[in-house]
């Protein structure tokens, strides 16, 4: 199930408004991405595997090229979900992109320094979306470089 | 785009996001456009329900509540490119925040007015585009 296939990239999406993970989700597949679209931070931890204990981190079969994620969210937010994946062994060189739906700088800053690649004002065109190829290109590349021998 | 169409970005009904949401639909989402708005419509009717519930509220009315259900709406009317009901939002959000009861039953008042409006716009526009497939079909032969 969380497989990737052969070419193309798998994007993970969280968003806890409906319409917004259907646009979302719409987005990215009309740009040939594999969807998988939770939400909440909590079920987008739990699909790669990342549960609150870190020392039960474990290696799953769950190939996630990019996290997109809201920022705003009840309960865990999109900041501390991207804290999360950045501070995990097994995820922390996934591109995160965060969505908001608020032009707020310093928050923008926040999620850029943290590491987010980028930050996209919702609502969210085709021309953001079409900004993330070279985000998963770059990390593909990098990936084949550190890992020379696949399983 | 059609007459109807036209008409409701002249209005400030509808916005750029709106062509956005039907470029998105194609022969492998053919109904795109109408499974989120009426998606949007369940989700709106039910927080216009909530926000005037809490406005009805005698005592202390739940005005950081009233922000959330808030917040909801404007997101999702936001993604739809449903651009007077967004501000319309804006303008209840900045009500609440000031605590201005009054304001906020104002807003909510012009809220429900600009919703019912945007609903049976949409539900026009998408008889006519039936309509027209509809149309298109009898002339037209199937081709593969």
């Amino acid at each position: 199930m969380g497989m990737a296939k052969d070419n193309q990239f798998h994007v993970l999406a969280v968003d806890d408004s409906i319409i917004d993970r259907m646009l979302i989700e719409r987005l990215l597949k009309t740009s040939s991405f594999q969807v998988t679209a939770v939400d909440s931070a909590t079920k987008a931890l739990k699909f790669l595997g990342l549960v609150e204990d870190v020392a039960s981190e474990i290696h799953q079969d769950v190939d996630v090229n990019l996290i997109i994620t809201d920022y705003c969210m009840p309960g865990m937010t999109g900041y501390d979900l991207l804290r999360k994946v950045k501070e995990s062994k097994s995820f922390k060189d996934i591109p995160v992109v965060i969505m908001s739906s608020e032009n707020v700088p310093s928050r923008i800053n926040r999620c850029l320094e943290e590491g987010a690649e980028e930050f996209f004002l919702k609502p969210v065109q085709q021309s953001d979306v079409n900004k993330l190829k070279p985000h998963l290109l770059k990390s593909r590349v990098k990936e084949e470089q550190e890992q020379p021998i696949n399983n | 785009m059609n007459r109807l169409l036209s008409f409701l970005f002249h209005q400030g009904v509808l916005d750029e996001q709106f062509l956005q949401l039907q470029q998105l639909q194609d022969e492998t989402s053919p109904n795109f456009v109408s499974e989120v708005v009426n998606i949007y419509f369940h989700e709106s009717e039910k927080l216009l329900r909530n926000l005037r519930a809490l406005l009805m509220e005698r005592e202390l009315m739940d005005y950081k509540k009233m922000g959330i259900d808030l917040n909801q709406l404007m997101g999702s009317s936001s993604s739809i490119g449903a651009k007077r009901v967004t501000n319309v939002c804006v303008a209840f959000r900045v009500a609440t925040e000031q605590n201005n009861r009054v304001g906020c039953f104002r807003a909510l008042e012009m809220l429900e007015h600009e919703y019912c409006y945007l609903k049976n716009k949409l539900h026009e526009l998408f008889q006519i585009e039936q309509q027209r497939d509809l149309a298109a079909g009898v002339r037209y032969p199937v081709q593969n």
